[in-house]
């Protein structure tokens, strides 16, 4: 099914252009990283060997985490322009969506950016099936809740 | 040195979220509504990234040892089980409902703290329990260290 974009013009544009700087800079902190540390980016390893039983390297991945949170209180800093965030303000969503990535990401050992950056970038094939499975699940969701529960 | 370069990396990460939009939930289900309005834009963040990594990776890869560690870990597993289709299966189903995975869940959570903390709390509740589960399940093999065990598993 073709994709429909409405309201073509600069706009559209724009969001392309933005979302592949954004996706060239993730790409060059992906190198970085491993140019440094020797470790893929997977956010949800780095966040989830913070719990116990705490990994010896605990250090670095605490260091970078921190580094994210930096990010948007630096771009309001330059910028004063403070980035979207809109979220559902549906708590019991929140909870169970938020358990879910939890819970998913350390079981299959990965999330957006250890599969679906790093992995496939390193051709590894459980990184792409990994891929697949979570696009397509998501996509699932997205389309149940839309369109067939219409919330 | 490590510490501040790692720092750095972080910053620059959440930048390319912020720059991409991918800190955005609502942007990203727009992304992942693939019959109706999609917006595709995201799809860019991905082939962006992957592009700049995939090289990046092959040039480092001819390189001993990285800068600050003893070595790169490029080991790759091979043995496709059930806990990454189920893992990933339930990820996607998080993703899709809200519209947050783990690395923007951060960014968004200095972001707008008030609206994302409860995601992340319950999102580290849930990596608690996975780990605790998964702890002392059978190692999956890895294709560089452990080729003979392969075939016993």
């Amino acid at each position: 099914m073709p994709p429909t974009v409405r309201n073509p013009g600069n706009t559209i544009m724009h969001d392309f252009i933005m979302a592949l700087l954004g996706g060239l800079m993730i790409g060059l902190a992906a190198v970085l990283l491993m140019a440094t540390q020797g470790s893929i980016m997977g956010i949800s390893g780095i966040a989830s060997k913070l719990l116990p039983p705490v990994s010896l390297d605990w250090r670095w991945r605490f260091v970078f985490l921190a580094g994210v949170l930096a990010g948007p209180l630096v771009m309001i800093a330059i910028s004063a322009d403070p980035p979207e965030i809109e979220i559902t303000p549906n708590v019991l969503l929140l909870v169970v969506s938020g358990f879910l990535v939890g819970f998913g990401t350390v079981t299959g050992n990965g999330c957006t950016s250890g599969h679906g950056v790093c992995g496939i970038s390193r051709f590894s094939m459980r990184s792409l099936v990994a891929t697949g499975v979570f696009m397509v699940s998501a996509i699932i969701t997205v389309y149940v809740i839309r369109h067939v529960l219409s919330v | 040195m490590k510490y501040v370069s790692v720092f750095f990396i972080g910053l620059l990460f959440s930048f390319g979220l912020i720059v991409s939009g991918m800190i955005n939930p609502v942007k990203v289900i727009g992304f992942l509504d693939v019959s109706g309005e999609w917006d595709a834009s995201l799809a860019f963040v991905m082939i962006g990234a992957v592009l700049v990594t995939s090289i990046g990776y092959q040039l480092l890869f001819k390189k001993q040892k990285p800068l600050f560690a003893s070595g790169f870990s490029r080991t790759v597993k091979v043995k496709l089980d059930t806990r990454l289709f189920l893992g990933s299966a339930m990820f996607g189903v998080g993703w899709g409902l809200v519209g947050l995975c783990p690395g923007p869940a951060f960014a968004a959570l200095s972001a707008s703290p008030s609206s994302v903390f409860l995601f992340v709390v319950a999102m580290f509740a849930g990596m608690y329990l996975a780990r605790i589960l998964w702890r002392g399940a059978p190692r999956i093999v890895n294709k560089d260290s452990d080729l003979k065990a392969r075939s016993v598993l």
